[in-house]
C-alpha cells in the first residue's frame, strides 16, 4: 500500500531516480557539501545555457527604461537623488515569465537523459513554463498545483496558471491546501517514471544566471556603468541566487542585490482558511523567509538556490502597495504586467531615491497578466472572503484582514528584514540538524558561507546556544 | 444524468482522509481531507456523482467521483475596484505637464 509515511520514507530514492543526480558525492559532512562543485559539475556553463535557451526562444528580453516612474521617484526623493529605473521585461519569454529560463534547462536535461515526460509541483508561473518547454521539446508534462481550499474555492491567479498549463497540453493535477502536495508529487513520479523538473536543481538555477548576466551587460552598455542595485522579487530563492551569480559573471561586483517580498506575516501557508486570504501566491514572506533560513526543504536533496549567500539587503512591501504600483506601471508607462512580478517595482520607487540620478536601479522581472492575475481579479476574490480593501496608509494593513492601497505615492514604504536575524534562524535549524554532534572546522566554514557571516559569528552563536541549552 | 464514454470530464478523489494528514499541518487543515481534481476522457458511461475512471492527456488512468462534464475556466477579470480606479489619474496629476 502506498501510504503517506511509506512513500515519504522513500523520498530520496524516488528523487534520485527522477533527476539523475548523485547528490551524495558533494557531501562533506552531515550538513556541509561542496556547493560550487555541485553547480559546476551538474549545472551548465553560461555559454551553454545561453545556447540552449536561444534554441527555444528564451531569454535576451528587452530592458525598458521607466521614464515616468523615474520622474515619480525623483519627485519623492531628496534633491540630486532618484536613480533611473529600468525593467527587465521577462514577460517577453514564451510562457510569459522568467521561469522559462529554468524550465528550458530542465526540459533540455530531461530530453538529453531520455525521459519521456516531466513533472513539476508548483502553483506558480513555473508550471506554465515547464508545460511550454515540454510542448516545444515533445515531452509529456504533468503539473501538480495546490489551488483549492476545502470549500472548492480556488485562487484566481492559480486557476489562471492551471489554464495556461492546459493550453500547452499538460495534465494539471489540482489539490486542496496542504504540504502533502509533495506526497502526490512523489506518487506521480513513481507512477510515470517522468523527470522531476524541480525548480531547485543546479541546472534550473544556472538557467537564471543568464538573466543576471543580461541585466549586467545591458545596463553597462546603456548607462555606461553597472547597475547600482538590482531588485529581485524573492520567494523560493532561485531568482535571487541565479540573478546574483549572473551579475557576478557580468563583472558587476559592486551591484547591490536586494531581495523584495510581499509581507504576509501572520498567515499560515498550510492553513485551509489562510490560504485564500492572501492575494499574492508567490513573492511573499511565507516562502521568502523559510526558504532563506532553511533552503533544503524542497523536492531535491540539495537545493541549488541558497538565497542568504547572495542577499545584500532584504525588504518587504505590503499587498496594497504592489497593487498600487501595478496600476502606476499600466497607466504611467503603458505596460500591463504582474502583479506578482511588480513586488520589487514597489520597492524600486523608494530605493531609486537612495541613489544619485546618474545611477541605475533595475527591477529584474515582469510576468504576463490577464484574467485571474489582475489586481481587480485578486481584490474581488479577497473582498468576497471578507478582506477589507481601502485607501489609506499601507502601513496599517494586516495580512489576511485588510489591503490598503496608498492615497499618495509618498506613502510607499519599505520594511527592512534583519539579515543577521535570518542568519541566526538558519544556524538554529542547522544546530538542531546536527543533533548534538560537534561543530567541526569544515562545518563552521560551510555555515559561515551559507549565512554570509564570519566564522566567529557561527562559533559564537553555537557557543551561546550550547550555554542556553544547559 | 448518465455521461457517455469519451466525454471530457473532471473527477474528484480523496487522497488523504482527515486522520491521515501530515503531522505538521495546522488544525483547520487537519480536519479536512486532501482532495485531488483531475480532468480526462471518461472511459465508461457513468452516472454523475458516481465513481468514474478517466484517461488524462498524458494517458494516465485516474479514478474519482464524476463531478463535472466538459469543465471550463470560469476565472475572470474581476469587478470594478474603487480603490484602484483613481490611482492613474491621481499620479498623472501629481506628475503634471508633459513627460520630459
Amino acid at each position: 500500500m502506498r501510504s503517506y509515511p511509506g512513500t515519504m520514507a522513500r523520498r530520496n530514492e524516488i528523487m534520485m531516480a527522477s533527476v539523475g543526480i548523485d547528490y551524495q558525492r558533494f557531501n562533506e559532512g552531515i550538513l556541509a557539501f561542496n556547493y560550487e562543485a555541485m553547480m559546476e559539475e551538474v549545472g551548465y556553463g553560461l555559454e551553454e545555457v545561453t545556447r540552449i535557451q536561444k534554441g527555444v526562444s528564451v531569454g535576451n528580453t528587452p530592458l525598458i527604461e521607466l521614464r515616468n516612474l523615474t520622474r515619480l521617484a525623483r519627485r519623492l526623493a531628496p534633491p540630486g537623488k532618484g536613480a533611473r529605473i529600468f525593467l527587465k521585461d521577462e514577460a517577453a519569454n514564451p510562457s510569459g515569465s522568467f521561469k522559462d529560463r529554468r524550465a528550458a534547462l530542465s526540459a533540455y536535461h530531461a530530453k538529453t537523459l531520455g525521459y519521456k515526460g516531466m513533472i513539476a509541483a508548483t502553483s506558480g508561473n513555473y508550471g506554465a513554463a515547464v508545460a511550454s518547454q515540454a510542448a516545444a521539446l515533445g515531452l509529456e508534462c504533468i503539473v501538480a498545483q495546490e489551488v483549492y481550499d476545502s470549500q472548492g474555492r480556488g485562487q484566481p491567479e492559480i486557476l489562471e496558471k492551471g489554464r495556461k498549463c492546459e493550453a500547452y497540453g499538460a495534465e494539471v493535477v489540482q489539490l486542496t491546501v496542504g504540504p502533502e502536495l509533495f506526497y502526490v508529487f512523489l506518487l506521480l513520479l513513481e507512477e510515470t517514471g517522468y523527470f522531476n523538473a524541480s525548480l531547485y536543481t543546479p541546472f534550473a538555477i544556472a538557467g537564471i544566471e543568464t538573466l543576471g548576466y543580461e541585466v549586467g551587460t545591458q545596463v553597462t552598455s546603456q548607462v555606461g556603468r553597472p547597475p547600482a542595485a538590482v531588485l529581485v522579487t524573492h520567494a523560493g530563492g532561485g531568482n535571487i541566487t541565479g540573478t546574483a551569480r549572473g551579475l557576478r559573471k557580468a563583472g558587476c561586483q559592486s551591484t547591490h542585490v536586494v531581495a523584495v517580498s510581499v509581507d504576509l506575516s501572520g498567515l499560515h501557508m498550510a492553513s485551509d482558511r489562510d490560504f485564500n486570504r492572501k492575494s499574492f501566491t508567490t513573492g511573499h514572506t511565507g516562502f521568502g523567509v523559510p526558504f532563506a533560513t532553511w533552503p533544503d526543504r524542497v523536492d531535491v536533496p540539495r537545493n541549488a538556490a541558497r538565497p542568504l549567500r547572495y542577499m545584500d539587503r532584504y525588504v518587504t512591501v505590503s499587498q496594497g502597495e504592489v497593487f498600487y504600483v501595478t496600476e502606476a506601471l499600466s497607466q504611467l508607462e503603458g505596460l500591463e504586467r504582474g502583479p506578482a512580478g511588480n513586488t520589487s517595482l514597489a520597492a524600486a520607487l523608494v530605493i531609486a531615491g537612495e541613489y544619485p540620478e546618474d545611477e541605475a536601479v533595475v527591477v529584474q522581472e515582469t510576468e504576463y497578466t490577464g484574467a485571474g492575475k489582475l489586481p481587480s481579479s485578486q481584490l474581488s476574490f479577497a473582498r468576497g472572503l471578507g478582506v477589507k480593501v481601502r485607501r489609506g496608509d499601507p502601513g496599517e494593513s494586516i495580512p489576511g484582514q485588510s489591503i490598503v492601497t496608498p492615497e499618495h505615492p509618498g506613502q510607499l514604504r519599505l520594511t527592512e528584514v534583519d539579515l543577521e536575524g535570518l542568519a541566526r534562524s538558519y544556524l538554529r535549524k542547522a544546530l538542531a540538524a546536527l543533533e548534538g554532534k560537534s561543530l567541526d572546522a569544515s562545518t563552521v566554514c560551510f555555515l559561515a558561507q551559507e549565512v554570509r557571516q564570519s566564522e566567529d559569528f557561527v562559533r559564537e552563536f553555537a557557543s551561546v546556544s550550547a550555554q542556553e541549552s544547559r | 444524468m448518465k455521461v457517455k464514454a469519451g466525454t471530457w470530464v473532471q473527477v474528484r478523489a480523496t487522497v488523504l482522509s482527515p486522520g491521515e494528514r501530515a503531522p505538521a499541518v495546522p488544525p483547520d487543515t487537519a480536519r479536512v481531507p486532501l482532495e485531488m481534481r483531475v480532468k480526462g476522457f471518461l472511459l465508461e458511461e457513468t452516472e454523475m456523482g458516481k465513481e468514474a475512471c478517466v484517461s488524462t492527456v498524458t494517458g494516465r488512468r485516474a479514478r474519482g467521483t464524476l463531478e463535472a462534464v466538459e469543465p471550463w475556466h470560469t476565472h475572470g477579470f474581476g469587478e470594478a475596484i474603487p480603490e484602484l480606479l483613481t490611482i492613474g489619474p491621481e499620479l498623472r496629476k501629481f506628475l503634471g505637464g508633459d513627460p520630459s
